[in-house]
């Protein structure tokens, strides 16, 4: 199923035209990874999706991003956020303890009752493979676990609110090899119920989860293809020049 | 080489010598207040209304008219310099209004004293009837703490990192919902900080009182808002200069306890801030 159709896409910060005329479709239940070298439009491209870019200022887009056929603008930006959740680069627990964390989203959207926050979180955790490790920890400061469980609870704290999409912001940046399995790990088994778009810097990392792939180069869509694909016969020369470390 | 590394010598002595003498002010202030100040001391200089024309007696009325003030400064001036500074950090745009209006806020911050004093005078006393009362004071030196409390509030949000703002929005919170959930707890004790230097200013100026509210000789405490008051400063400038052959010793013991309430506050104000960034964690 078609979850997102990217219409001729444009995107400037003032003067610089940071997405060029992109056209997508993003399907469900599949890891689309974006991949790139730096500045090549791969974070903006996220951050539209869920309408992040618009915190800064003399930003302008033209086109359209439709989810599920709707145009997102048209979407109420709450709600928009709530079916399309994002994870960061950094993990970037909010300075509350591990259970508030992952009950915040879920509080904001207006869930009070204690019972229903508990399942939740724990649902939630479960999904990030977090429960077992912090379930006795739940009340101490979210700053207190590893930078990969940190992560993970970030990934929870997204899952609670019950998106539908979930953006991943080179989510394995900050993170040592085995945590990034784990949470590679985590986004192979999410996509069975979600879309996951995953921006990232690392191209094996393309390689081993992702089902589609997207290169992007200076704002521009080069290719787009089945994940098999673009690492054995990409079309485009540049792709290849990418994937094999020529440049970038 | 040897040449290099001794002028460095002598700019360290000279950079030294000069943050040293950043001290000897401070210090000799604090010792001879105390040491002129401290024998005065007693509960019944505390607690007794002043008596033979301020020669004798205690500076309670003083200290309570002062307190009343402070108190009324900072209700008035805290909800509304921190609403400000919210819409100023998290709503407002750079343009022409957002502009003139920090304009207007550094402008109020480099006003003399002794205007907002004629200011009160002209707007609360005359203009609104207040007379010379507690609240024309209040409201005259809360006009005057408002820039301290609107700098450092917006100092306080603005230095929440951007990130939390972000996670919470991309959680689909609303962004008023962010800001009162995740923001301003985190900015509370900068906030705090602020609040309270605003509140040891406010407790130390002589001339936003001297024509809105201070008595000169009023032994007795205030009975409502719309009361005069006594208020330290100002006592502190009357006993000095006003009436002749008050003892010394009550004129120091009187600044020491002015001293001691605006450095109470402050040191409460640094142990908030102290406190509150051992909790913080990024």
């Amino acid at each position: 199923m078609v979850k997102f159709e990217i219409h001729d896409l444009n995107i400037w910060f003032g003067s610089l035209h940071a997405i060029k005329h992109v056209n997508m479709e993003i399907l469900s239940n599949e890891i689309l990874s974006v991949i790139g070298p730096a500045n090549s439009g791969k974070t903006t491209f996220l951050r539209t999706l869920n309408r992040l870019n618009e915190l800064a200022t003399n930003y302008k887009i033209t086109g359209a991003a439709e989810l599920e056929r709707e145009d997102i603008r048209g979407i109420e930006i709450e709600e928009l956020r709530r079916k399309v959740g994002m994870v960061f680069a950094l993990p970037l627990p909010l300075p509350l303890s591990v259970f508030d964390n992952v009950a915040y989203g879920v509080r904001m959207h207006g869930e009070r009752g204690k019972k229903k926050l508990e399942e939740k979180v724990e649902e939630a955790l479960r999904q990030a493979y977090l429960w077992e490790e912090v379930k006795d920890r739940l009340s101490e400061s979210a700053f207190k676990l590893s930078g990969g469980q940190q992560q993970r609870l970030c990934i929870a704290r997204t899952l609670a609110v019950g998106p539908e999409v979930i953006l991943f912001d080179e989510p394995c940046s900050g993170l040592d090899p085995i945590s990034t399995a784990k949470v590679e790990d985590a986004m192979v088994k999410l996509k069975e119920k979600f879309t996951v778009v995953l921006v990232t810097n690392n191209v094996k990392q393309a390689a081993r989860v992702a089902d589609k792939t997207a290169f992007f180069l200076s704002g521009e869509l080069v290719e787009l293809d089945n994940t098999d694909r673009i690492f054995t016969a990409p079309k485009d020369k540049r792709t290849d020049g990418y994937i094999r470390g020529k440049f970038g | 080489m040897s040449n290099s590394k001794t002028s460095q010598k002598i700019a360290f002595f000279f950079l030294f010598l000069a943050t040293l003498l950043i001290i000897v002010p401070v210090g000799l202030i604090i010792v001879i207040i105390i040491q002129k100040g401290l024998p005065a001391i007693n509960w019944q200089f505390l607690s007794d209304i002043p008596r033979q024309g301020m020669r004798a007696g205690g500076i309670f009325p003083a200290i309570i008219g002062t307190i009343y003030l402070v108190t009324g400064a900072i209700i008035f001036a805290l909800p509304i310099g921190l609403l400000a500074a919210i819409y100023l950090s998290e709503y407002s745009k750079d343009n022409l209004l957002t502009r003139i209006i920090k304009l207007a806020i550094v402008n109020l911050a480099g006003v003399p004293s002794v205007v907002y004093g004629l200011f009160g005078l002209a707007l609360f006393v005359v203009f609104c009837k207040f007379g010379a009362s507690i609240i024309s004071g209040s409201l005259t030196l809360g006009i005057m703490i408002l820039p301290v409390i609107i700098t450092t509030s917006r100092e306080a949000l603005e230095s929440v990192p951007h990130s939390f703002r972000e996670v919470s929005l991309s959680l689909g919170a609303s962004k008023w919902q962010t800001i009162r959930n995740i923001v301003l707890p985190n900015a509370i004790p900068g906030i705090l900080t602020g609040t309270i230097l605003g509140l040891g200013r406010a407790a130390g100026e002589t001339a936003p009182i001297l024509f809105t509210v201070a008595a000169f000789y009023l032994p007795r405490l205030p009975h409502s808002i719309l009361d005069q008051a006594m208020a330290l400063p100002y006592h502190l400038y009357v006993i000095s200069t006003q009436v002749p052959n008050v003892d010394e010793k009550i004129r120091y013991g009187t600044a020491l306890v002015l001293l001691a309430l605006v450095l109470i506050m402050n040191l409460v104000a640094i142990i908030i801030r102290y406190k509150f960034r051992k909790k913080k964690k990024w």
